[in-house]
């Protein structure tokens, strides 16, 4: 459940974006002026030619096909056995490649730190040493897994896969809005987004010159066989292991694994012995090297974790810790996209990396430091204020919507803890045009890229899932709240 | 492959396969209880239904008397009822579900199919003719998955342990609609009992489909000794006990080959496949028919739980 406009922390010290009466926001393909952006050109001319009759009719030929393959997700709480699917949204976004290029370095910049960071707070801990961090937003943080401590992953890969969420405000600026490291999803419908546009309008894939997506799989299969434990031998046996068909991203689970030609497994196929994780399989227990998680920590072993779950292996953490079996992603991940953490992103950049971030962070005053608190305090009606360990809307404050009641009671909350306490501004996403009310209409959109760390080195596949909010003037991207998808090109050579 | 999804592969198809056969009762039930009792006996059919389906104890839990459609809500549509065919293409897809990667699209949209449709039925407005209607959805819906399994998936073992489900669940099903019925179907030398029999025997027929293969078969009016030869011993009959594990020793030995090794269902599938090979229908009646059939739906039971401890935990 995320809300574009707050889930996201920044850090204080980079001009805020300007909250205006009006938001005036960047359209990707439209200039203010009215005059088409140079990549959205070819497309532009097409769509000026076609009835949208014609593009609805196209969208419900998307649906009835990925109903068919049962691109389905299910919504927590519902009890009709009946699945839905995430609405597909049949014009493509454009992302040109100088665009794409600068995205992906920042992209690699932030998955390195990512890494570095997670090495050193699960080894040595100097950034703690150096100051850079408060101890206690780490030690006292629900995220931050002890258990993990001293144990290297191998290849030092804390995060194989991981889904940086960005934004786009305007014509050379993305924010990254959170960092998913845990147990992203979305990769499937990225790939099926682009089978289904190729088998829809094949005439827009003759005139615009599209980079493919499609080696993700294999890119997604060599990043976690280069993290085989040593001594797995030349063709490790990788699996997935999903908490089961109640989940709502199940589908994506068979997807992957019937792509990848993996086993998808459940906790009670898999059990350990002697320090080595085996399956349950018609001929015997088969080893198994490298397990693509899909399972939270909380959840992946009862003996170390929650003592009720089922959904884990009991003992799995022996063998993790043994070297004998790697995780994708590590146990304890969830420490580097916290929503506290996150703030100090860019200060992590310069510190592990002595560069200066690509990507910036949605600018946040942290109320724990005097300057930012007083800030905060004196424009909180124009600002998102939010407590750093809530979620979900809870516990949060927006100012522009909010009565004067309201506002004292947050500044009284402020004062009395603010290190509970973050305010952000409101963002101005960048909008794309989109199949709206019969027409073609600017709906606010994010980007998910994936990118993939082997143990040698990063990949990025030039694409993402983009998340269009469907409601005229929504910022909520998010599929349970009327959210939908497009296919995400990266324009080839320009 | 995984254990659990031998697993699942296996008791989808022996769902599926159930709901098939229920829908032949239940249709056998209604074309005999459709007769004046002077053609059908005295005996409530809706309660010998119950009976083919191994559902009396659990039906008069909650219902006091074997009306039509007290037996109807029960074994199509109850949700209660963990045998119902409504609960059986809900199982199967939930099997299925949990297996997406080991089934081809074909019978995944099958299945899933089948799931979606069973709603448009209404338990409530089950008159004979939508009711006839419905019994034949089922057949095609258990055809279209059965006949979906055998066109697209790869023979190997996901395709050896789903059909090894359906084989075995036919045979425990063909032996119970018999053992219900055994009371009518005497040994040659005994007297034919007139015609009250005839629509009995009929019914039997009826419910394995093998009416029409009966007069291919013996060229000749129904014998009740002819009918258990043709569903225990003849091997052209594909709901024979000897059919059925004709196939049920094949589909292992394919299994043993793809991984090199015999075990204990192997051997218990060959013994009781050379058992009804070597069989005749003089010493099943000798022995007495009901006897013969309660020790094989107990052997039957026997390689399930064989083939479970071999394969599927």
């Amino acid at each position: 459940m995320r809300d574009l406009r707050f889930t996201a922390t920044g850090k204080r010290a980079e001009a805020p974006i300007s909250v205006t009466e009006t938001p005036v926001f960047f359209d990707e393909m439209r200039l203010s002026n009215g005059k088409c952006r140079d990549a959205y050109g070819r497309l532009d001319n097409w769509m000026s030619g076609i009835d949208p009759e014609f593009l609805l009719k196209r969208q419900k030929e998307a649906e009835l096909l990925f109903r068919r393959i049962g691109i389905t997700f299910a919504v927590y709480g519902e009890t009709t056995p009946q699945e839905r699917i995430i609405p597909f949204d049949v014009i493509p976004r454009l992302i040109t490649a100088p665009e794409w290029g600068k995205l992906t370095a920042g992209l690699e910049q932030r998955v390195r730190t990512l890494n570095a960071f997670l090495s050193d707070i699960y080894g040595p801990a100097e950034v703690l040493r150096a100051g850079i961090v408060p101890p206690d937003l780490i030690y006292q943080n629900p995220a931050f897994r002890p258990e993990a401590k001293n144990i290297a992953p191998p290849g030092g890969v804390y995060v194989p896969i991981a889904g940086i969420d960005v934004v786009r405000v305007d014509a050379d600026t993305f924010y990254v809005l959170e960092d998913n490291v845990r147990t992203p999803s979305g990769v499937s419908y990225m790939l099926e987004n682009r089978e289904t546009m190729m088998r829809l309008f094949p005439e827009l894939f003759e005139n615009h010159s599209i980079a493919p997506v499609d080696s993700y799989i294999d890119r997604l299969l060599a990043t976690l066989k280069s993290i085989a434990p040593d001594g797995s031998g030349a063709n490790p046996e990788v699996v997935i292991l999903t908490p089961g068909p109640l989940n709502s991203a199940y589908y994506e689970h068979t997807f992957l694994a019937d792509k990848l030609g993996v086993e998808l497994v459940e906790g009670i196929d898999l059990f350990v012995r002697e320090g080595f994780v085996y399956m349950r399989t018609t001929e015997g227990p088969r080893r198994v090297d490298v397990i693509y998680r899909r399972v939270d920590d909380d959840f992946m072993d009862p003996l170390t974790f929650r003592a009720e779950s089922v959904l884990g292996v009991p003992g799995l953490m022996s063998a993790y810790r043994a070297g004998n079996v790697s995780l994708a992603n590590a146990i304890g991940t969830g420490i580097a996209d916290d929503k506290a953490i996150y703030t100090y992103m860019p200060d992590f950049v310069r510190f592990y990396l002595g560069e200066e971030p690509i990507l910036k962070n949605v600018p946040t005053w942290r109320c724990r430091e005097e300057d930012a608190r007083i800030h905060v305090l004196e424009n909180i009606g124009d600002l998102v204020v939010k407590e750093v360990d809530g979620s979900g809307g809870y516990g949060m404050l927006i100012g522009p919507k909010a009565d004067e009641e309201e506002i004292e009671t947050f500044r009284a909350r402020i004062r009395a803890a603010p290190a509970k306490y973050i305010a952000q501004p409101t963002l101005s996403l960048s909008t794309c045009p989109t199949l709206a009310n019969n027409a073609i209409q600017p709906r606010h959109v994010d980007l998910r890229p994936f990118v993939l760390t082997g143990s040698k080195g990063i990949s990025i596949v030039p694409g993402g899932l983009t998340r269009v909010a469907l409601r005229e003037g929504s910022l909520v991207v998010n599929s349970s709240q009327g959210g939908g998808t497009k296919d995400t090109w990266v324009l080839h050579g320009g | 492959m995984l254990s659990r999804h031998a697993n699942d592969l296996y008791w989808m198809a022996r769902y599926v396969e159930r709901a098939d056969n229920l829908a032949r009762i239940l249709d056998a039930t209604q074309h005999i209880a459709s007769m004046p009792a002077a053609f059908s006996g005295n005996g409530n059919a809706w309660d010998s239904a119950l009976a083919s389906a191994a559902c009396q104890d659990a039906f008069y839990r909650s219902y006091d008397r074997a009306s039509r459609e007290n037996v109807v809500a029960f074994l199509a549509f109850s949700a209660e009822n963990p045998s119902s065919i409504r609960s059986c293409f809900e199982a199967a897809r939930r099997n299925a579900r949990s297996v997406r990667t080991a089934l081809t699209i074909e019978v995944w949209d099958a299945l899933n199919g089948a799931w979606l449709d069973i709603m448009s039925f209404d338990a409530n407005q089950m008159l004979s003719q939508e009711f006839i209607r419905f019994l034949s959805w089922v057949k095609q819906s258990s055809l279209l998955i059965d006949g979906s399994a055998v066109r697209s998936m790869l023979r190997n073992d996901q395709f050896f342990f789903n059909q090894l489900g359906k084989y075995t669940e036919r045979a425990d099903n063909t032996a119970r609609i018999l053992d219900v019925k055994y009371h009518v179907l005497l040994p040659k030398d005994q007297p034919v009992g007139g015609g009250l029999d005839y629509y009995q025997w009929a019914s039997i027929l009826r419910a394995v489909s093998a009416l029409t293969s009966y007069h291919w078969i013996y060229r000749d009016s129904l014998k009740p000794w002819l009918i258990a030869d043709l569903l225990i011993l003849r091997r052209e009959m594909p709901r024979s006990l000897a059919r059925c594990y004709a196939n049920i020793s094949e589909l292992l030995t394919e299994i043993a080959q793809e991984y090199g090794e015999q075990g204990p269902s192997q051997s218990a599938a060959r013994a009781t496949y050379a058992r009804l090979a070597n069989q005749t229908m003089d010493n099943i009646f000798q022995r007495g028919l009901h006897e013969f059939l309660l020790d094989f739906i107990a052997e039957n039971n026997r390689l399930g739980s064989r083939i479970s401890e071999q394969y599927l935990s």
